[in-house]
């Protein structure tokens, strides 16, 4: 066993080269993710903004709910999501287990709670300010909606890199209904937790230093996206 | 001297010197009482076409809220807000602006702020550019005009807010303390543009402490004082010889502490 500083040079090795396989298995990670991410933002902004801006029956139960899928365990989710796409799930036909699909769905419902609960804050604290001068301009639903998410648009994209963070670093969801294929649905998470059981440590712990990287950029990016919206007081 | 147009307090009428303007909105019998705490409470006030009429009282008299129930942001507990002999709705509501006592300035620049106004009236093209140009100029916000409206100053975010308002062409025009902690010149600014707005023949209803304006921008005046009218008439008349005792003690800066049982003593001094 080496110590962990030649481990960890060798890993430095592996990021500075572009190893073939490191950089697939980086494309195919953020691939997933910022599908899910995307698909998540599709469904969670409206779906947030619309229990945000709107008085309705049974909002409270809807807010009650959206947050508590926030802290689903991703375990649960890719075991759900594998007994709906296994052969003999309702899905099964669809034929997407251990595909990159399955993986996106698996994060998408991981993601979309997470997203829509955000949203749905930001948008509130936002509309309390608003409401009575767009009740005094006569804005309508549709138009509300739209202004909110528009006016809220710098927190609502940190809220987009928290879904993002949230669903990179995710292995438990991933690796039940990806199964960790190799060049199929290898993702960062999962190499990690294969090789460093095989021994691999450097691929291992090159893969965790860029997941540390991604990590940081988009804590730098949240940060920098609240400064600028702060200078130009649109935060 | 204007023409009276006000119920006073004891329900008559002061003689008109010519037949008075067309009512435009009424309150009638209006209350606003969360959890039975009476804000506003039994208000009575007619609003003519074309007049300015000056809401006075003490802080927390209930001005701003008598406001938002005449605009139709919330409704009363009870009695009725009419506007043209109709109930108030959404498209009454199309007819006023209201600038409010804090401005709300939407995160973007100061024409997005007029724009967005505008379009949620279904005003675009040619026509949204042209009262944008003129709502800029008019209060002179034109340099400013790519800025996110919330950099700006106190004065200068009063301005938008009213030009904003003025855009929309409302036939009445609810302004709360739209100077309220600005300098004289932003107030000669922005009482310019309500001076403009009413020639214009827009309806005025405004919230003011200053007695000042309240003389120069006046046709009549409206006291409040804890949720009710105590006094309504001429501004000159109201200012020079108020005869309630919340309006007499108010105007000669002492504070009004008497209860409402009896309105009419005024405490000593
Ligand atoms: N939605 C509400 N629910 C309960 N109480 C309210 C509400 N809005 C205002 N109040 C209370 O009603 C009273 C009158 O408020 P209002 O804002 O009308 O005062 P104001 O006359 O405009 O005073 P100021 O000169 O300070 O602006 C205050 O005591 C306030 O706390
Ligand atoms: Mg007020």
């Amino acid at each position: 066993m080496q110590d962990f500083a030649t481990t960890l040079w060798n890993a430095v090795g592996l990021i500075l080269l572009g190893d073939a396989d490191l950089i697939e298995i980086i494309a195919l990670s953020l691939r997933v993710t910022l599908s899910a991410v995307v698909i998540a933002c599709l469904i969670g902004l409206p779906l947030g903004a619309l229990v945000g801006a709107f008085r309705f029956p049974g909002r409270g139960v809807v807010t009650v709910l959206l947050n508590a899928l926030m802290g689903l365990p991703p375990v649960v989710v890719g075991l759900v999501v594998y007994l709906m796409l296994s052969a003999a799930g309702p899905l099964g036909p669809l034929r997407l287990l251990y595909t990159p699909t399955a993986m996106i769905i698996a994060q998408t419902i991981l993601v979309t709670p997470i997203v829509a609960a955000l949203t749905r804050q930001v948008i509130e604290d936002l509309h309390s300010e608003y409401a009575e001068q767009f009740a005094s301009l006569g804005v309508g639903p549709l138009d509300r909606v739209a202004a909110l998410l528009w006016d809220a648009r710098y927190s609502l994209l940190t809220v987009a890199l928290a879904g993002f963070g949230r669903a990179v670093a995710e292995v438990g969801a991933v690796i039940i209904v990806g199964g960790n294929i190799n060049h199929v649905t290898r993702v960062m998470t999962t190499t990690i937790a294969l090789e460093t059981s095989k021994g691999n440590l450097e691929l291992a712990l090159a893969l965790g230093v860029v997941l540390l990287a991604i990590a940081v950029i988009v804590n730098a990016a949240v940060m920098a996206l609240r400064a600028s919206a702060v200078r130009s007081a649109y935060a | 001297m204007p023409d009276a147009c006000l119920k006073t307090i004891d329900g008559g009428y002061v003689t008109p010197a010519s037949a008075p303007a067309p009512l435009l909105m009424q309150a009638r019998g209006v209350s606003f009482r969360p959890q039975g705490k009476p804000l506003v409470d039994d208000i009575d006030l007619d609003i003519r076409e074309g007049r300015r009429l000056i809401v006075m009282g003490s802080n927390g008299a209930g001005k701003s809220l008598l406001m938002r129930l005449l605009h139709g942001l919330i409704a009363p507990t009870s009695g009725e807000v009419v506007w043209r002999g109709k109930p108030l709705d959404r498209t009454a509501m199309r007819e006023q602006a209201m600038v409010f006592q804090r401005p709300v300035m939407l995160r973007r620049s100061v024409i997005a702020n007029l724009q967005f106004a505008l379009a949620v009236r279904g005003i675009g093209g040619a026509e949204r550019r042209r009262r944008v140009e003129e709502a800029l100029e008019q209060a002179r916000l034109g340099d400013l005009a790519k800025r996110p409206a919330r950099v700006l100053s106190g004065g200068e975010q009063q301005r938008l807010a009213l030009a904003r308002a003025l855009a929309c062409t409302p036939r009445l025009l609810f302004l709360d303390e739209p100077t309220a902690s600005l300098d004289p010149a932003s107030t000669l600014a922005i009482e310019n543009l309500i001076a403009t707005a009413h020639a214009r023949g827009i309806t005025i209803v405004m919230i003011t402490h200053d007695k000042g304006q309240a003389r120069r921008l006046g046709d009549d005046i409206a006291f409040l004082h804890a949720g009710r009218l105590v006094e309504t008439g001429p501004a000159a008349r109201v200012l020079e010889t108020p005869s309630s005792g919340a309006a007499r003690a108010w105007l000669e800066g002492r504070l009004y502490l008497d209860d409402l049982s009896s309105p009419h003593t005024s405490p000593t001094p």
